[in-house]
């Protein structure tokens, strides 16, 4: 039993784990792209406008 | 963007299916499918083992495949599409196969009362998980974005040539892997096929929806790039 138990547990730690990886990065990547896009409309105002 | 955020409401339904299938998959693995025709229980618990083993199997095999197309579809349209998926399937495939290796041995450790043994099967599972692991590495090395997709592309197409060795080992060799289909001793039986063919299905779906979510990821860190791009040009 406590194999058939340590079997799941893993195979699910790993499914899980690359989920959470997936989405942790994706948080990263879409605060940068927010920060990006702020900077990307600030350079586009004329100087006296910034 | 705009396209992305249309199909949210798809990949959210399609995330909850995977959940819903999954919980149906480990009731029919768990409690749902009969025993094995095994003698000890320890024996009968850890052949339940193979329901998610092999269809984490399958799902590492599915992804190298997608992987090796998409290769032969990078070099052919020089499309960074194509990359995008290569490397995303590339990525799931080796978690996959890393779960494969260690529920693998977790099964080894009841039914042949060792960890790990150095047999044709084992061994070449653990070679196309390195392979795999190289390809990612390889990746990660080359700046060049073009380079790097091409010299993937190529790599991924080579590394496939594991997963028909891999496939055809437990017949080609007299390995101590368990042929799974057709046998007495530690085999399916035609009662345990449906908690095992939901498995695969549920395990196809889980894949699909991973590779939406990871594609996502890398189409994100191309809009970064653009802007970059965009900010210093």
């Amino acid at each position: 039993m406590s194999y058939l138990v340590a079997a799941y547990a893993v195979l699910w730690a790993i499914s899980f784990g690359l989920v959470f990886s997936i989405l942790l990065r994706q948080r990263r990547i879409r605060s940068e792209l927010d920060t990006l896009r702020v900077m990307v409309e600030d350079d586009a105002l004329p100087l006296d406008e910034r | 963007m705009e396209r992305t955020d249309r199909r949210e409401p798809l990949l959210i339904a399609l995330t909850a299916l995977s959940g819903a299938m999954v919980l149906v998959a480990l009731y029919l693995a768990l409690l749902g499918a009969p025993d094995a025709n095994l003698q000890s229980e320890t024996g009968r618990y850890a052949q339940r083992i193979i329901y998610f083993h092999i269809a984490t199997a399958w799902v590492g095999f599915l992804a190298f495949f997608v992987t090796f197309v998409s290769g032969i579809g990078f070099l052919r349209t020089q499309d960074r599409a194509w990359d995008v998926v290569a490397l995303s399937s590339a990525e799931i495939g080796t978690v996959f196969m890393l779960g494969v290796l260690i529920s693998g041995s977790i099964w080894a450790r009841p039914a042949w009362g060792v960890w790990w043994v150095w047999d044709e099967r084992l061994t070449i599972s653990l070679i196309q998980f390195l392979i795999y692991v190289g390809y990612l590495m390889l990746r990660s090395s080359v700046e060049d974005p073009s380079r790097r997709a091409r010299f993937a592309a190529v790599y991924g197409i080579v590394a496939f040539v594991s997963v028909p060795i891999n496939f055809i080992a437990i017949r080609m060799w007299r390995t101590q892997h368990p042929l799974m289909f057709g046998t007495e001793e530690g085999g399916l039986g035609p009662n345990m096929m449906f908690a095992f063919f939901f498995s695969l299905i549920t395990f196809t779906v889980w894949y699909v929806t991973l590779m939406w979510h990871r594609i996502r990821l890398e189409r994100l860190r191309d809009d970064v790039e653009a802007l970059k791009l965009e900010l210093m040009g």
